[in-house]
């Protein structure tokens, strides 16, 4: 589903990612690993789309197309998706009246019509419960006064309603106690099938022992050091990144 | 002939034939003599320093055009707040269009200016308010004193809850290739009445319009007053709006401004304090492109013990468009436990887009808690980025920016028709269907 090859990006012309290689089929979800400023986030960023960075070699390749050029939106048309680290609050949009408006958007730019009313509520109802959301959040303005869980939880919310392809859990983990934690990692494996594919960005194991993964990376400065199964992660986790350093050397 | 000799010339014509009592003509006359003194304001004026009406002064206008009520209901009905039940004081080229208009005697007067000023049973009214709060110096203000015939009379008795709001719109119909029309409205809101008024000039074509429009409010005691200006007219059109407001004792007035049309639009809006715990509000969104230019300029006197003020004017400004907002708050030694509050909030979305933003803090009371905020900035990259993220095209997304931005005045619309007209009128603004209403 996705094949990424020898992919260099950098920001303000600090080069971050230095030759990623990865590829992940669709049923598959992996996980990315790395010590603070490797480039994770760069990594997903860049998948995304994000303007800000500058892609100067490599591709990324979705369902055998090349996405390299496309604007974020363009790329989310095609079944991408990022739950942001730190989601962006905007007063006076409501969480329905923005994932209805986001839903609609990428109906039209696949020619499909508009969802009816009534299909979109029933979804809303479906997808709020799923992840065990308040009906009151719903009218509120998106991420607005959210607490850090809120906002997580919002995020895989719109997930469910978006349904992509590839989605990409940016430390989803991060602000999030045990509670929370365990309501979005039980909607994102709720939405796992066949068809998809998910990418789950994280500092520490935690989130893995309930999203677990197929595989597992590690990123150190700008590259993918080391791959594995779902154990490599516990190995991190009790050896810390400075083994996969003395490992290299 | 230049605008102004124009004017002062045609003045003596103008006062032989209308039959106005006498205290009227020694305030027209003193007007005119302050307006040939002072003339039209320049940018050597510290108030006028961001804004030149020179190009505007140029065109040959008339001032006195001829009445012709060729415009239907249905060619105007888009302007009216037309979902809900108002009443209507219609003006169309200066004059006052009954056809169009829903006026009202009946528990309240709604009417027009001209029968105040000619009638008798209105004299006592006329002699209290009319061109007392208004700033006699003022150079634009006097010339409208001196010519102002028509507008609208609002007289809303004591306890009076108004429970339609009052519609007052100014058609220019562009029969005359340059028009001048100085409309001038009255309105009193007396002890614990509550009344919403929407004002509005429209041009219906591309000539050139100038409007220089002065508004008189007294609040009395208590009395709550809800004031929405919407200036979406053509960029043909040119206006100079005065507000002048006197409140008493702890009544409440709101000020909403909505600038997204018109070529140069000036407003002057200024509150006077007569009393206590009075708490004042001064609104405004402008969203602004092309060449356009609006200026906010505001002045809120503290006059008295333990009053508020409360300002909040965000500017979106595109192109190569000029925004500017002064805001003066003078505080009178009296005033103490004065809150005054003003933030203006700017966007710049083009490399050639202006904002001047001023704010100026006079205060000679020592316990006061007075705070002013500007922030200029551009659209939030990552917001911008989340939102495409989400399948959201540009275009959308920067328009859900703005109305994100602009939110916390969009909120205190008290009318929701309005508030849902004013969204429209943003969407088609930047060119956007939302598929909802905010």
């Amino acid at each position: 589903m996705l094949k990424i090859d020898n992919l260099h990006a950098a920001v303000e012309d600090k080069d971050i990612l230095k030759g990623i290689n990865l590829t992940i089929k669709a049923g598959e979800v992996h996980a990315i690993m790395g010590p603070n400023g490797s480039g994770k986030s760069t990594l997903s960023a860049v998948i995304a789309g994000n303007e800000n960075y500058t892609v100067s070699e490599g591709s990324i390749v979705l369902d055998g197309e090349e996405i390299n050029e496309l604007a974020p939106e363009e790329r989310a048309h095609k079944g991408v998706f990022l739950s942001f680290q730190y989601p962006v609050e905007i007063p006076g949009v409501s969480v329905t009246n923005f994932i209805k408006t986001a839903i609609n958007e990428t109906r039209k730019a696949n020619g499909l019509e508009e969802m009816p009313a009534n299909e979109m509520l029933k979804k809303i109802r479906e997808k709020s419960e799923l992840l065990e959301m308040d009906r009151k959040f719903l009218s509120r303005s998106l991420n607005e006064g959210f607490s850090g869980g809120e906002k997580k939880r919002n995020e895989i919310f719109q997930m469910a309603m978006l349904e992509p392809k590839l989605a990409i859990l940016d430390e989803t983990d991060s602000g999030l106690d045990i509670d929370a934690l365990r309501i979005v990692a039980n909607g994102v494996n709720k939405l796992r099938n066949e068809n998809n594919a998910i990418l789950v960005i994280t500092h520490y194991q935690r989130l893995l022992d309930y999203i677990v993964p197929d595989f597992v990376h590690v990123l150190m400065d700008g590259k993918i050091v080391m791959s594995g199964g779902k154990e490599l992660a516990y190995e991190l986790e009790e050896k810390g990144y400075d083994w996969i350093k003395a490992e290299l050397n | 002939m230049e605008l102004k000799e124009t004017l002062l010339s045609s003045f003596i014509a103008f006062e032989e034939h209308i039959d106005v009592d006498a205290s009227i003509h020694d305030i027209r006359n003193s007007a005119i003599k302050i307006f040939e003194e002072k003339g039209f304001p320049t940018k050597k004026e510290e108030a006028w320093k961001y804004t030149s009406l020179n190009a505007v002064l140029k065109k040959n206008y008339t001032v006195f055009p001829k009445y012709d009520s060729g415009i239907e209901f249905k060619d105007v009905k888009k302007y009216f707040l037309h979902e809900i039940d108002t009443y209507k004081v219609i003006f169309v080229d200066g004059k006052f269009s009954s056809f169009l208009s829903a006026t009202t005697h009946d528990g309240l007067d709604v009417c027009t200016m001209s029968s105040a000023l000619n009638k008798p049973k209105y004299k006592m009214v006329i002699d209290e308010y009319f061109h007392k709060i208004a700033k006699k110096d003022d150079s634009l203000t006097a010339l409208n004193t001196a010519f102002a015939v028509e507008g609208a009379y609002i007289n809303v008795p004591k306890s009076k809850v108004v429970e339609k709001p009052i519609e007052i719109i100014y058609f220019s119909t562009g029969a005359e290739n340059a028009l001048m029309v100085q409309p001038r409205n009255l309105i009193i809101v007396g002890e614990n009445a509550h009344v919403q008024i929407i004002e509005r000039h429209q041009s219906l074509n591309e000539n050139t319009v100038l409007t220089n429009a002065v508004t008189e409010v007294f609040a009395q005691k208590r009395a709550i007053v809800d004031y929405y200006k919407i200036q979406n007219d053509l960029l043909s059109a040119n206006l100079v709006d005065n507000t002048y407001i006197a409140q008493k004792q702890e009544s409440r007035v709101a000020v909403h401004t909505f600038s997204f049309g018109g070529n140069i639009t000036r407003n002057n809006l200024n509150f006077y304090h007569q009393g206590e715990r009075i708490d004042s509000t001064l609104k405004g969104i402008t969203i602004i492109g092309d060449k356009q230019l609006v200026d906010h300029y505001t002045l809120v006197h503290h006059a008295q013990p333990n009053c508020e003020s409360h300002q909040n004017y965000k500017c979106i400004v595109a192109e190569n468009a000029t925004a500017v907002f002064n805001g003066k708050i003078f505080v009178e030694k009296e005033a103490q436990k004065t809150d005054a509050f003003q933030q203006s909030n700017n966007i710049l979305l083009s490399d050639k887009a202006t904002v001047n933003a001023k704010p100026q803090l006079e205060i000679f009371a020592d316990d006061v808690k007075c705070s002013h905020g500007c922030t200029i900035g551009q659209l939030d990259e990552t917001a911008m980025f989340y939102m495409q993220q989400r399948g959201i095209p540009k275009k959308e997304a920067k328009a859900l920016l703005m109305y994100a931005f602009s939110n916390e005045v969009f909120e205190s619309i008290k009318i929701p028709e309005l508030k849902q007209r004013i969204t429209k009128i943003i969407a088609q603004k930047l060119g956007v269907n939302l598929g909802f209403d905010l």
